[in-house]
């Protein structure tokens, strides 16, 4: 018995190894698959991140390293504290409607009979779909000072016609609706995915508990809901503080600089202006902010999935 | 021939290494002997002024046995001052770049000294305007070439036919087709635009000058401030923008900004020249692009477009000038070349050709150049273009100036001067509470 002990405790052990070793091959195996893109993230982010890190703490000719003057330079300037101020707003507030309106779409998405949902999760998708650079160009149009065709419908219609970007308040609406328009499909796919995979029994135990829409939609649903609204949100503000075209095309940061955003005003001083040590550092300042939002939003969303996971277990 | 003729040394260089490699590869590769050359162009929008330009430098790269390599680099999007901006830092690219108004200041140091090509060129075909010199010379030293493509002057392109039934003025009288201005076009001052922008606008036909943040509007502001005699900055960098001719500026701008389209503000550098093709605008300030559009889209419209010099104001009739320049990096490795090229394109014979080549949109910086025949030639309405190169009763300007380099070129790309307008037209601000603001950006622009 004891002998018959001795030779299955080898053959465990002989296992483990062989075991081991297995894992191991495949984790090389997975890594040098893997390596073409830590590679091309290494190039393509990495290093673009340091070297605007370097530039950053260079004089306007880019002659000698100032350390953080530029930083304390930009905090003193009124424009800089307007830039901001926008960036918040068009963030905050895009990414607010954005979510609000894909979570409404994906409810009436998923509620909609399993036959027409593909053709209407393709149409609404389409926004996302099209390049943002084109779109928003068809929205310029639309916008156009002189010859705004929303103005036409309007004057059509018996109404004054809106400055759409010729206002700053305006224009800022203007700019924050187009990314809504853009952004709100991809906040509804989501929503939509993780709809789906909610259980129907958790909605029908909460029928027989005589809960109400209201009540499945705030107990059942938004929990169930929670770690993926957290990651979208996450993800587009992070995409929205970075946006470009859509200010750019449409106001170009106009007018008075009232519509500036953080990449619109870097371009602005770093290429246009060719002051590239400050444009970096505009760049720059949203990153340890969304830095430390992203490490906070992330362990919320890690902890949850644990929990969630010793639920099932 | 100019002394840029490629070198002997550097031809027997080229030469030996050609017969080198003929001998290892067994082919000849004589042909280039003088090496690569690489050259970015500015993609002009004129149907065929690329080939033009194209014939030239293929003529002096057969001749001189070099290697060209030709790229034309649109302006739109920002395509060129990308491509700029990137082969600055990588420092690696092109050979020769085209650079326009500020760009050879912002990369002087990068920029390889043409002081040589320069005295030469200037020796035959006499001065520049001196918007070229103070542009192209920012450190006392040439550090590009003038280009005669892309180079436009800004004044105004009004129709004659408005202004002459609503605001009682013959701008032909004025500028007439077929010889120089006359002594009517002393009448024409910043005062007698205003008095026409008002009587236009009641009519129904604002003038279109914008009031963005783009070259076409900083340009146009930018005259008017230097015909009040505003500078935001003199010479020696001392802001200076707090006086009484930057309020009387001012006072003015806000007047005229009444009678232009309310929402000029969100203006860019296309607004205008749609604003006069749709027949909608008396007066915009461009160069021929609009009317040259309207000649293919509104034929009725730009039949009726007169270009002329700008307004005169109390400190005499400034014309907005906007240069191109021919730069070659320091880190070209063959700087020999691209010198004897630009000074092959520099020649009178060489400039006549590409401003006929542009239809008559290309203005060179050199001052003898002004008396090709292509601008008394265009057409219709024939003689549109008589007036539209430097006249001698005006100052050629840009705005910004006389401002140092680096804080000018802030000054212009930010567009402080609209921007102050701006503030005080839309945002109710006071004009001492706008100046006070552009001392504050001002400031900021001083940073080394």
């Amino acid at each position: 018995m004891a002998q018959a002990a001795a030779i299955g405790g080898a053959f465990e052990e002989r296992g483990a190894s062989r075991g081991g070793g297995l894992a191991r091959r495949r984790a090389r195996i997975a890594f040098l698959l893997c390596l073409p893109l830590i590679l091309l993230v290494l190039a393509l982010v990495i290093y673009p991140a340091f070297y605007s890190l370097h530039l950053a703490t260079l004089n306007k000719s880019m002659t000698r390293f100032v350390g953080l003057a530029n930083f304390a330079f930009l905090f003193k300037r009124e424009t800089f504290w307007m830039v901001v101020e926008q960036s918040v707003i068009f963030a905050v507030g895009a990414v607010v409607f954005k979510a609000l309106i894909g979570f409404v779409l994906a409810h009436l998405v998923h509620r909609l009979p399993q036959r027409g949902q593909r053709a209407w999760r393709g149409m609404l998708l389409v926004p996302w779909v099209i390049p943002p650079a084109m779109s928003t160009l068809v929205w310029w149009w639309m916008y156009e000072p002189s010859y705004s065709a929303l103005n036409w419908l309007l004057a059509g219609m018996g109404f004054a016609p809106v400055p759409w970007l010729g206002d700053p308040y305006w224009a800022r609406f203007a700019v924050i609706l187009v990314n809504v328009w853009y952004g709100a499909p991809f906040f509804m796919i989501m929503y939509l995915a993780a709809l789906k995979s909610v259980p129907a029994e958790l909605y029908e135990s909460a029928e027989i508990d005589g809960a109400n829409a209201w009540q499945k939609l705030i107990y059942v649903t938004l929990p169930m809901l929670r770690n993926i609204i957290a990651i979208t949100v996450l993800f587009s503000l992070i995409v929205t503080f970075a946006n470009f075209d859509i200010v750019r095309i449409l106001t170009a940061g106009g007018p008075r600089d009232m519509t500036h955003v953080f990449a619109t005003w870097a371009f602005k001083l770093g290429i246009e202006s060719n002051d590239i040590p400050l444009g970096a550092c505009v760049s720059l300042f949203m990153f340890p902010i969304l830095g430390i939002a992203a490490v906070f939003i992330l362990r919320d969303v890690h902890r949850r999935s644990r929990e969630l996971a010793g639920v099932a277990a | 021939m100019t002394k840029w003729h490629l070198s002997r040394r550097r031809l027997l260089a080229g030469a030996s290494s050609a017969a080198l490699a003929g001998s290892v590869y067994g082919r000849a590769r004589g042909a280039y002997g003088a090496g690569k050359l690489s050259v970015g162009f500015w993609d002009h929008w004129v149907p065929g002024a690329n080939d033009t330009l194209t014939k030239l430098a293929r003529q002096w790269a057969e001749k001189e046995k070099v290697d060209l390599t030709i790229d034309y680099i649109p302006s739109q999007g920002n395509k060129l001052l990308l491509t700029i901006a990137a082969e600055a830092q990588a420092r690696s690219g092109h050979d020769i770049l085209a650079m326009n108004t500020w760009l050879p200041g912002s990369h002087a140091e990068r920029l390889e000294p043409v002081d040589d090509v320069m005295r030469e060129v200037l020796a035959k075909n006499g001065p520049t305007n001196p918007v070229v010199e103070y542009l192209g010379k920012p450190d006392g030293h040439w550090r590009a070439v003038p280009a005669t493509p892309g180079s436009q002057m800004k004044g105004p392109a009004s129709r004659i036919d408005l202004l002459k039934e609503h605001a009682g003025i013959d701008i032909l009288a004025m500028y007439p087709p077929d010889g120089p201005a006359t002594p009517a076009a002393e009448q024409w001052t910043w005062d007698a635009l205003l008095a026409a922008a008002e009587k236009c606008h009641k009519a129904g036909f604002p003038f279109g000058i914008g009031l963005g943040t783009t070259s076409d509007s900083v340009d146009t502001w930018g005259s008017l401030f230097h015909a009040f005699g505003a500078r935001l900055v003199d010479e020696k960098g001392d802001i200076v923008v707090n006086s009484d001719a930057t309020r009387a500026a001012l006072e003015f701008a806000k007047k005229l900004a009444a009678f232009l389209p309310g929402d000029a503000i969100a203006w860019d550098d296309g607004s205008n020249n749609r604003w006069l093709i749709s027949g909608k605008g008396a007066l915009i300030f461009n160069p021929p692009s609009a009317w040259a559009v309207a000649k293919r889209d509104a034929p009725h419209v730009a039949e009726k477009v007169w270009h002329h010099p700008a307004p005169k104001g109390p400190k005499g009739r400034f014309g907005p000038y906007l240069p191109y320049y021919w730069a070659i990096w320091s880190f070209s490795p063959n700087k020999s070349a691209a010198k004897s090229l630009l000074a092959h394109l520099s020649t009178r014979e060489a400039a006549e050709q590409l401003v006929a080549a542009s239809q008559g949109y290309d203005i060179p910086g050199y001052l003898s150049f002004n008396d090709f025949k292509t601008w008394n030639e265009e057409g219709p309405p024939r003689g549109t273009l008589r007036h539209y190169p430097p006249t001698e009763d005006q100052i050629l300007s840009i705005a910004a100036a006389p401002a140092p380099h680096k804080i000018a070129e802030q000054i212009y790309n930010q567009a402080t001067i609209t921007k102050m307008i701006a503030r005080i037209v839309q945002g109710g601000d006071s004009i001492d509470k706008a100046i006070a603001w552009a001392e504050s950006e001002l400031e900021g622009f001083m940073r080394g």
